[in-house]
């Protein structure tokens, strides 16, 4: 009950429009990460990823509360964060097939999606390994005065980490403008939380850095929305970092090679009864802005744009090997 | 021209750079008022105050990382790790992000980034605080690697480290900070990638590196007056390696020795002989190439066994010698 009450205050300060755009912003996530999965099993991406199901709202919440100059840095897991972040669906899918004309030009794939002038300054391949660099990013902000946040993405893993302690105490020093947003998808790879952490009270460790620390419901769209607009405006004040703990769970695997040994299917079907997608339809169709209509409706036109994408990058060229070593060096 | 130390020109170096370019800054463990642990950028607080010459927590993971995020945005950032033993607690970011970055986003990322660091033995720091790493970095696509030898290198080579767009790595060797030597007070550079000949010589090629530069010159002036003319070549720049300069002076003296401080197994001097062999100068060559390096143990502490584990200059004196006893001139050019 209190979560919705919540919900629907939070809701007050955006106009319909932006709760519409939120919401397909979601859908969008869903569908590029199904059609993923499928083309996986036809075999037509090849390599690994690793699926944001069930997190959508952390990711759209969090970056709707950016301003477009503003940067993120993102995950392993960071399909969701890109597509959050603006960016194209054509060119990321273009990216997973590894064709020239990919984000990184077929040399990144999944774990190295990046658009720097976008403001994306990369997915990561290391657990943790974006949070220095989020870090560094907020110190050029912070030193160049262009006002800008960075937005820093990594899951309850990275927690364990010693490059999440660096950069965090780094930024706590120099009050950097950056939101660190941990995403808690309850395990790392299949370690849970609850064995992996010394303190399964994430946020608790914002206080050891003098910072912040505030724990949300991170299937609500718009909890996390407000929560990460206080840390944005705290942060672009020049009053420094905030730790944020979004909690939330992965319906799918780790990654391709995972059999799903250590959770229970009964625990997977009780976060999707908590679907944050479906919950956020029904809070905008109680609010009277969005019809059943409008919700299948939306569903189509983004079916058809993950489709188009699809086919744009069917039709992309592939790298020539005579190129292989190009973009090493400036 | 005016002699400074090593450690003068480094700093020249980054003043110079900071007054030329606002992006550029600099930070590390303890680099403002104590002035480092070498005390190289003492000083340069009291000019550019703590906001461009930063005192970071003890953190290099944050530092080096900082450093990329820094630079990914436009920055220019000389990050110092206070000793480079301590670049394998933040290789991570060095490797697997800084180095890679560019590459891995399809080409459309710059990081113009340095990270400085005294390497190197002689100081009685032993095991944890005198390894010469510099491979480590320089097996890695997506960094340059640099070791000055000299005073001007070091004002020069850090000079264009600073205004490169990659992440470039400068390796100063402890024993070097207090050497003196002719530095330009005017604005220089020497171009990353190319090899210096310090001697010229006829009869065999000392490829050297870093302090053994300083050891080789003065092995090739005691074998001079033996008779034995010894040209020797400053690699300076590790990666990219300026192989054409090596391989036209093996041509001539037929004969070479390499010598680093760094561990002689899986080193340096292997990629040296590698490059030689693959080259003409195999055609050239009177007798098999030597390789000194640092021997397969931990740097010690004992200043005895501190020097038994790196080439010294009798060492050098005595590989010289044999080749030219294995291959004398009379023989090989008759």
């Amino acid at each position: 009950m209190a979560e919705s009450v919540a919900t629907r205050t939070h809701a007050v300060d955006l106009p319909p429009e932006r709760l519409v755009h939120m919401y397909r912003q979601m859908l969008r996530i869903r569908h590029f990460e199904e059609e993923v999965d499928l083309l996986f099993q036809a075999g037509r991406i090849w390599g690994t990823f690793h699926l944001y199901i069930g997190q959508e709202a952390s990711a759209v919440g969090a970056i709707e509360a950016l301003e477009p100059g503003d940067y993120i840095t993102s995950t392993h897991r960071g399909h969701g964060h890109s597509i959050a972040k603006g960016a194209s669906i054509p060119l990321m899918m273009a990216e997973l097939r590894g064709k020239e004309t990919g984000y990184c030009r077929g040399r990144g794939g999944s774990m190295h999606i990046a658009d720097v002038d976008a403001g994306n300054l990369g997915a990561n391949g290391i657990v943790g390994g974006g949070i220095p660099i989020a870090t560094g990013a907020a110190l050029a902000c912070k030193k160049l005065g262009n006002g800008r946040v960075v937005m820093c993405f990594f899951g309850d893993g990275a927690l364990a980490q010693g490059a999440f302690h660096e950069a965090v105490n780094f930024a706590a020093v120099f009050k950097l403008p950056v939101v660190y947003v941990c995403e808690n998808n309850q395990y790392a790879m299949s370690m849970p939380v609850t064995r992996g952490l010394g303190s399964t009270d994430i946020v608790a460790r914002a206080a050891a850095y003098g910072l912040p620390g505030v724990s949300v419901d991170g299937n609500d769209v718009l909890a996390v929305y407000a929560a990460a607009k206080e840390a944005v405006a705290r942060a672009r004040r020049g009053e420094g970092p905030t730790l944020i703990e979004t909690r939330t769970y992965r319906w799918r695997g780790h990654s391709k090679s995972d059999a799903n040994r250590y959770r229970t299917r009964d625990e997977i079907e009780a976060w999707k009864q908590r679907c944050p997608i479906r919950r956020f339809g029904d809070v905008l169709s109680s609010m009277g802005l969005l019809t059943e209509a409008d919700r299948e409706r939306i569903a189509g036109e983004v079916e058809a744009e993950i489709r188009d994408a699809i086919a744009f990058a069917d039709s992309q060229p592939d790298p020539d090997p005579a190129e292989l070593a190009d973009g090493v060096y400036a | 021209m005016r002699e400074i130390t090593y450690a003068q020109a480094v700093r020249e170096a980054l003043a110079e750079e900071m007054r030329r370019d606002e992006r550029v800054f600099i930070m590390g463990e303890d680099i403002g008022v104590y002035g480092g642990a070498f005390g190289v950028t003492l000083g340069l607080v009291d000019e550019f105050g703590p906001e461009r010459v930063m005192d970071t927590p003890l953190s290099e993971a944050a530092i080096i990382g900082a450093a990329a995020g820094a630079a990914v945005l436009g920055m220019r950032p000389v990050a110092e790790v206070q000793f480079s033993d301590f670049l394998t607690i933040g290789a991570d970011q060095l490797v697997n992000q800084a180095a890679k970055m560019r590459y891995m986003f399809g080409g459309k990322a710059r990081v113009p980034m340095v990270v400085r660091t005294p390497a190197g033995s002689g100081t009685g720091a032993a095991a944890q605080h005198s390894q010469s790493l510099e491979t480590w970095f320089m097996h890695i696509p997506g960094l340059k690697v640099v070791a000055p030898a000299t005073p001007y290198d070091a004002k020069g080579l850090l000079k264009s480290a600073i205004r490169d767009d990659n992440p470039v790595v400068v390796f100063e060797h402890k024993l070097l900070y207090k050497t003196k030597g002719p530095v330009p007070e005017e604005d220089y550079t020497v171009p990353i990638g190319q090899a210096a000949v310090r001697r010229e010589g006829t009869d065999v090629t000392v490829i050297a590196t870093s302090v053994m530069v300083l050891r080789s010159l003065a092995a090739a002036d005691r074998l001079a007056e033996e008779g034995i003319s010894v040209e020797v070549i400053d690699v300076r720049s590790l990666r990219p390696l300026d192989a054409d300069t090596i391989i036209k002076s093996v041509c001539k003296t037929g004969r070479a020795v390499v010598v680093h401080e760094a561990n002689k197994f899986a080193g340096f001097g292997g990629e040296i002989v590698g490059t030689l062999v693959e080259s003409e100068a195999f055609d050239y060559l009177d007798a098999p190439v030597r390789r000194l390096g640092g021997k397969d143990v931990p740097i010690p502490y004992n200043p005895q066994l501190e020097r038994a584990a790196v080439p010294q200059e009798d060492d050098i004196v005595a590989a010289c010698r044999s080749l030219l006893r294995e291959s004398p001139r009379w023989r090989v050019r008759a």
